[in-house]
């Protein structure tokens, strides 16, 4: 007598689903492995980093990296112009920029959608309203104005986030608004408003869930530029100050060492450069798996 | 068409008011009262202070000052520098022809690069070509263009010499400024060797400032290609026997080109923000680099000034790209 086997096959869950789309990308992989492993010596940067960031050796001023005649193994990328370990300098920067982007992420997601809801589910007046507000602001260069901003409120790394927050805001609020004018008119949401559901119930339980996908690869986006335009306005000595280890602002202060140590100028750009790549790349595949109009092309 | 241009005309009128009061409580959000900022370290007795005050109007309600500053504005008085005393508008008018000239030199360069990389790319979609392009281009949209221009420095002119650090040409040529455009300006003079200075001086920054619109148009171009490249008229075309050239560069290109324009108009204000960290880094004497200066000498009525006339050249610009894209897809004409 054949016995036959019964398999049964279980849908796969959203999450299953999403990593599978997700890591038919190699890239997005790759990405969020170096994203992972910054993140790691970020969050374990004491135990990371070889030495202090802000110790000063007055006997190892600009040492080259190990690999150059001259260079020791104790400070692997050399060191600065005052005697610090870029190395660790470096390992305690990726402290701050991904603080930069967390906190530059989230006020601006939290503001923007919330602008951007209100603006499209009530439309008429209060939508014209805000839209021509971010109009404005969308008016002029975004790190010209968040240079303005910090100009008023001060030089400094948590000013530096407030601009650029409001700088990112247009974004998130023109992406909320339009998703949830195309969402507003649909089926579901105009029964569940005839069964009685509240105006917050239906712009936060029943359309806002509906509109994340292009919102989570926005984010992703604005995480990366608010590293870069951090790091930009620390270069022009606008963000955060010395002798903070960010990356930007020792990029500043390695500008004049340019001609004679290329170590100072190459190290730190280079750790912005891969941390933006791999989150961007990251964004790639986000894209990939959640917005179902652009899968598989 | 006309109706359609005074539309969006009459959109920008709100907006430029808003952008009015933004650059108008700018001065007055600052710790300190315009007085104080204008005397600096000095001493100054409550009298002299009140008396300066009502010198310049400050005395007066804010809404008449802000009509005022509005009424100087429509008459081309954007206000004049604390520290050279001149007009804000004048040096804005001298200074950015440079601009210009280094932006239009970018935006060339990146869609003469940026064009045909996306169209390989999508042509040879999935290929190792199709990949390495658009690598590059992420890195490139990637890239943080202040340590971008360092490396470039370091290697093209601290190890090989090619190309100068800083300014628009070398000091051993002198000519009137005619255009402002140092490429014009060097060919009319006559000079021997004077245009070439020119372009040497202006090769890196115009790299550093292409790079991101570069990396930008080329992902959009080959996206767009990719969207049109699976439709009917061109299976159409290829069936009627035309050549590959022929199908993608007439029937694709022309169709896939109408999104990469709106991009290559929205790259104005990236290449301006570009233009910021750029022209720092070269001593490249436009309005990025003068807008950064005045900031650092707290020359607070030059940043005001300066806030509204980039705001202002954006709002035409972006103007100006949208009627040429109501010319180009009459489907969004309304």
């Amino acid at each position: 007598m054949a016995v036959v086997e019964l398999k049964t096959i279980t849908p796969p869950t959203g999450l299953a689903e999403f990593w599978f789309y997700f890591s038919r990308n190699k890239g997005a992989v790759i990405g969020l492995a170096v994203f992972l492993i910054i993140l790691f010596l970020a969050v374990f940067a004491m135990f990371a980093a070889p030495h202090s960031p802000s110790i000063q050796n007055r006997e190892v001023l600009l040492l080259p990296p190990a690999w150059v005649e001259g260079g020791r193994f104790t400070y692997f990328l050399g060191t600065d112009a005052v005697g610090r370990d870029i190395l660790s300098r470096l390992i305690y920067g990726a402290r701050f920029s991904l603080f930069i982007g967390v906190v530059v992420v989230s006020l601006s997601v939290v503001s923007g959608v919330l602008v951007g809801l209100i603006a499209g589910y009530f439309r008429g007046r209060t939508d014209t309203i805000i839209m021509r507000v971010m109009d404005i602001i969308l008016a002029f260069p975004s790190l010209l104005l968040a240079l303005v901003l910090v100009a008023v409120l001060g030089p400094g790394l948590l000013n530096a986030m407030i601009a650029i927050s409001l700088v990112n805001l247009p974004h998130f609020v023109r992406l909320t608004r339009a998703a949830v004018m195309t969402e507003r008119t649909k089926d579901y949401v105009i029964a569940s408003k005839v069964a009685g559901a509240g105006t917050l119930r239906l712009m936060f339980l029943t359309i806002l869930p509906n509109c994340l996908a292009p919102l989570i690869v926005q984010a992703t986006l604005a995480f990366s530029a608010a590293i870069l335009d951090a790091a930009a306005l620390g270069f022009l000595g606008m963000g955060a100050q010395p002798p903070t280890p960010e990356w930007g602002t020792m990029l500043a202060e390695a500008r004049e060492f340019i001609q004679r140590a290329w170590w100072v100028v190459t190290f730190p750009g280079l750790a912005i450069l891969i941390t933006v790549l791999a989150i961007n790349l990251m964004g790639d595949g986000l894209r990939d798996a959640l917005d179902p109009k652009l899968k598989r092309s | 068409m006309l109706r359609f241009i005074f539309g969006r005309l009459a959109v920008l009128i709100p907006t430029f008011i808003g952008v009015s009061i933004i650059a108008f409580s700018f001065i007055r959000l600052l710790p300190g009262d315009p007085v104080m900022l204008m005397s600096g370290e000095r001493v100054m007795s409550p009298e002299r202070h009140a008396q300066l005050m009502a010198d310049l109007g400050l005395d007066r309600p804010i809404y008449i000052q802000y009509f005022d500053y509005l009424l100087n504005l429509l008459q081309g008085d954007f206000g004049s520098s604390i520290v050279t005393k001149r007009a804000v508008l004048t040096d804005f008018l001298q200074l950015f022809p440079a601009t210009i000239e280094l932006s239009l030199c970018a935006i060339i360069l990146a869609v003469c690069l940026g064009v045909p990389a996306g169209v390989l790319a999508a042509v040879k979609r999935g290929t190792w070509l199709d990949q390495t392009l658009m690598g590059t281009a992420l890195v490139g949209y990637s890239m943080p263009i202040f340590w971008w221009g360092l490396l470039l420095v370091i290697f093209f002119s601290g190890y090989l010499g090619w190309t100068p650090v800083s300014g628009r040409i070398s000091l051993m040529y002198f000519f009137p400024q005619v255009t402002g455009f140092m490429l014009i300006d060097s060919l009319i003079s006559g000079q021997a060797g004077a245009f070439k200075s020119a372009v040497t001086y202006l090769i890196l920054p115009t790299i550093v400032l292409a790079t991101i619109p570069l990396a930008v148009i080329a992902r959009q171009t080959r996206s767009a290609m990719l969207e049109v490249l699976g439709e009917d008229y061109v299976r159409t075309a290829r069936s009627k026997g035309l050549s590959p050239f022929r199908v993608i560069g007439i029937h694709a290109l022309r169709n896939a080109l109408i999104p990469v324009v709106t991009t290559i108009g929205l790259q104005v204000g990236v290449l301006l923000a570009g233009a910021i960290l750029t022209e720092t880094i070269f001593s490249w004497p436009g309005i990025g680099k003068w807008m950064v200066d005045s900031v650092f000498k707290r020359d607070y009525q030059v940043v005001q000034g300066g806030l509204m006339l980039i705001a202002a050249v954006i709002m035409v610009v972006n103007l100006i790209v949208d009627v040429l894209y109501g010319f180009i897809n009459p489907r969004i004409r309304y």
